[in-house]
């Protein structure tokens, strides 16, 4: 495998104990990087030099720090007051919404390059590989839009139920944000995932990093109101009503069908907040349908409509797309459940391991049919497998991130991660996906994620059957 | 006690109570007065478009495979080909479709792991469905903007395409369940999954399909590795390095060069064009919807039409470069409208 640069040497693997070393960019800042990069080395002698040769001679106690020349008397960026400890800082509402550090460019949405022609009718991925804990921050929040996304004025957006016939709903009703934000509200935390997600690895490993194999994968905590409590003042059927259609405002006017059976649970919300503030543009402000469990397409954005019937409507994301292909040639309709998946997201594929020694292995777990009961880790590549520990809280229908100390001793590695949910249902390998729904489908892919650590510390994407 | 609640159904008990302990000022009931109000007629009418495979929304209506052919060259052969065939901008609609398949409403190609292809036509087991998604939703850069009549003309002239109604051929709300009974996907669809709640779809519960076991030891003799990402596939993506943090227990690996070297050049018009919304029709170098800036700046070389163009954009116009109607183009500032004419005619420069 070529690079322009090495992060690490291999050469360092050799003699027995000796550690990797971090490349002079993981200590020099960019400035210092390119006058390297432009021959003038002779700067370096102060530190990176003092500390590559403290390496040699295996005297640092953490491989990479930047020395002193004075090694023995300590690290510079204590020894020496950095400006921040030295001056006046800014003053509040500096800026009056805040942004991430400068620093934290790394974390962005991306796409996939070639996955889509038109960025109108694309998806952005997120950065899943620098995540902690469940809550997607709402700027990170994956997209999926279908003809566009547009910034809705909330005071000219309206909200209709009404019935396929009247029998259905007898009293069909307009509502404001001003009438919904009255109403009595929830505010739940729940995972949602696009049913596409992880969908171009069917058939074989075709993208280099979690982003891009899981990052149609978002968290939030969500406020609206309960559409049961929105179909109950309208004196919808609960009865004859089995199925209900969501529609968006948006261009393409978005439609799914949506079970009556999670509408009457009470966990369908209609949606007008995220994360403590309105949803996101991206995300469908002033307005969406939240479907716990239910894959991403269902949870309308820019939410116009909810209509109630007694027979599930085919809408072109129910009959052309959002469709899986079966061996036999068959697809499964309506196919909308989030079945038990988990994912190692540090260390994951296009990353490097900067050392032998200790690692928090770490991951999310998640499952459309209730709370995570235990995720299990494999270093092996499935031969044997340890319990992560789950971080709390464990909800239903929500994100649980999983953790497990890892010692690597610089030898190759898989590293994998296997969600059991609280109905006993186990993440399946590739073997098993496969062997009752081939390679050809694009949805609902839940197989068991591995990622290869080489000798040098790279992570690659591989799959194991 | 009673208090507000996930299942606000639960008010008429709680009204119960309230009354007979005499205690209802302690209580926050409510039956949403004042909340909301009735939809009229009118407003029904404009927002229940949905039609349904059973035709319980269909509008009355008629359009001819002619009618059809005329539409489509002007509105939608753009993006989708002149025979709905282009991979161009969207999957292609037809194709892939056998005389056999019209009979057995299996499209025999979707068995066949040879056959990479799905086109719309393929797949879709209801024309419904297209009915439905084309009034609502194209074309493209104006949804919702054909009539009844055309999206009956338009519909027949893509089932006519895909030779499952002759060429003179008229579909209306009558002959539309005709076709239902001959569309070729029309039994290719299964409910026989898990992954729907309950029983309203197949009227059974079925189970899971993947019945993995969570195995902890000695599970197997080694991990089979069955696909391992190729070296060129790495930079694909752009330079991992720039996607991880700078500290933690990982750095992203060194794919490419880096993307701040990348982007530091890109010219604030190209952001602007994005934001705007106009790389929805418009590429820098190719085709879309609209023509390419570079077919735009090349045609107008050496010209001074900014006034003219700015003009253009913001009132929309068609039949420069083809029947599409580009939309006008009314919530962007004039001063940024600038920006976007003068890179535009410069031929949108990515550096």
């Amino acid at each position: 495998m070529t690079r322009p640069t090495r992060t690490i040497e291999e050469s360092t693997f050799e003699g027995g104990g000796a550690r990797l070393r971090r490349a002079p960019e993981d200590f020099l800042s960019p400035g210092e990087i390119a006058e390297v990069s432009s021959g003038r080395r002779g700067f370096l002698r102060g530190s990176f030099l003092a500390a590559a040769a403290a390496m040699a001679g295996g005297s640092v106690a953490g491989a990479g720090r930047a020395l002193a020349a004075d090694a023995a008397a300590g690290d510079d960026a204590i020894l020496k007051l950095p400006p921040w400890s030295t001056s006046l800082g800014q003053p509040v509402a500096a800026t009056p919404y805040g942004m991430p550090s400068k620093y934290e460019t790394a974390m962005q949405r991306r796409q996939s390059p070639g996955l889509t022609q038109v960025a109108g009718s694309s998806v952005s991925f997120m950065p899943l590989q620098g995540m902690f804990g469940i809550i997607t921050p709402s700027g990170l929040h994956f997209e999926r839009h279908h003809q566009g996304w547009h910034d809705i004025d909330p005071s000219r957006h309206r909200f209709m139920v009404n019935g396929s016939t009247p029998d259905f709903v007898k009293k069909p009703k307009v509502y404001t944000l001003d009438d919904l934000m009255r109403m009595p509200s929830v505010s739940r935390m729940h995972f949602i995932e696009c049913g596409a997600n992880t969908g171009m690895e069917w058939g074989n490993v075709a993208v280099p990093t979690v982003q891009y194999t899981h990052g149609m994968l978002s968290c939030s905590e969500f406020t609206g109101v309960p559409l049961i409590t929105l179909l109950e003042d309208c004196g919808a059927d609960l009865k004859k009503g089995k199925f209900v259609l969501a529609e968006g405002a948006d261009g393409s006017s978005m439609t799914r069908t949506i079970p009556m059976e999670l509408v009457l649970s009470g966990e369908v919300i209609v949606a007008y907040g995220q994360n403590g503030e309105m949803l996101r543009p991206e995300n469908g402000y002033p307005l969406r349908l939240v479907v716990p469990g239910v894959q991403g397409v269902s949870w309308v954005k820019w939410l116009r409509r909810v209509e109630v019937g007694d027979a599930p409507w085919a809408t072109k994301d129910e009959a052309d797309h959002y469709i899986d292909l079966m061996p036999d040639g068959q697809h499964r309709q309506y196919s909308s459940i989030q079945e038990a998946k988990s994912v190692i997201t540090s260390p994951s594929g296009g990353q490097t391991l900067l050392d032998k020694g200790h690692y928090n292995v770490t991951g999310l777990a998640w499952s459309g049919r209730g709370k995570i009961k235990r995720v299990d880790v494999s270093f092996d590549g499935g031969m044997n497998w340890v319990e992560a520990q789950l971080q709390t809280p464990v909800l239903s229908k929500c994100l649980t991130r999983f953790n497990v100390g890892w010692n690597w001793d610089g030898r190759p590695a898989i590293l994998q991660s296997r969600a059991i949910d609280e109905t006993g249902f186990v993440q399946p390998g590739y073997r098993q996906l496969r062997e009752v729904r081939g390679t050809r489908s694009i949805y609902h892919n839940n197989a068991i994620q591995s990622w290869k650590v080489a000798m040098n510390g790279d992570v690659s994407n591989v799959q194991v059957l | 006690m009673f208090k507000f609640s996930d299942r606000p159904r639960l008010f008429f008990t709680a009204l119960a109570f309230a009354v007979v302990g005499g205690a209802g000022a302690s209580f926050a009931l409510d039956d949403f007065s004042g909340v909301g109000r009735t939809a009229t007629p009118a407003e029904l009418k404009a927002w229940d478009i949905d039609v349904r495979p059973d035709f319980l929304g269909l509008p009355k209506g008629s359009g001819s495979v002619d009618q059809g052919m005329d539409i489509w060259e002007g509105k939608c052969a753009v993006c989708h080909g002149t025979f709905g065939e282009s991979n161009k901008v969207f999957t292609p609609l037809v194709g892939g479709v056998e005389k056999e398949d019209l009979k057995t409403g299996h499209v025999a190609a979707l068995m066949r792991k040879d056959f990479p292809a799905r086109t719309t036509f393929m797949k879709v087991p209801t024309v419904s469905t297209l009915f439905d998604y084309i009034r609502r939703a194209m074309p493209w850069n104006a949804p919702k903007s054909l009539g009844d009549d055309e999206v009956y003309a338009v519909l027949a002239y893509l089932l006519n395409l895909s030779d499952i109604v002759p060429s003179d051929f008229v579909l209306n709300d009558q002959t539309i369940r005709d076709v239902q009974k001959i569309m070729p996907n029309r039994n290719g669809m299964t409910f026989d999954h898990a992954m729907w709640p309950g029983k309203a779809l197949s009227g059974k519960d079925v189970k899971p399909d993947t019945h993995a076991v969570a195995c902890m030891k000695d599970c197997k003799t080694a991990p089979e590795i069955a696909s391992s990402l190729p070296d060129y596939a790495l930079a694909s993506h752009g330079n991992l390095a720039d996607q991880n943090r700078r500290v933690g227990q990982v750095r992203g690996q060194v794919t490419a060069a880096s993307e701040a070297a990348a982007t530091s050049g890109k010219p604030s018009a190209a952001a602007l064009a994005e934001a705007s919304g106009c790389l929805g029709c418009h590429a820098v170098s190719s085709r879309l919807v609209g023509p390419s800036y570079l077919e735009v700046a090349d045609k107008y070389k050496g010209k001074d039409v900014s006034a003219q163009i700015f003009a253009k954009v913001r009132a929309g116009g068609e039949g420069v470069w083809g029947d599409i109607a580009m939309p006008p183009q009314e919530e962007i500032k004039d001063e940024d409208l600038k920006t976007l004419v003068a890179w535009i005619l410069d031929g949108a420069p990515t550096k």
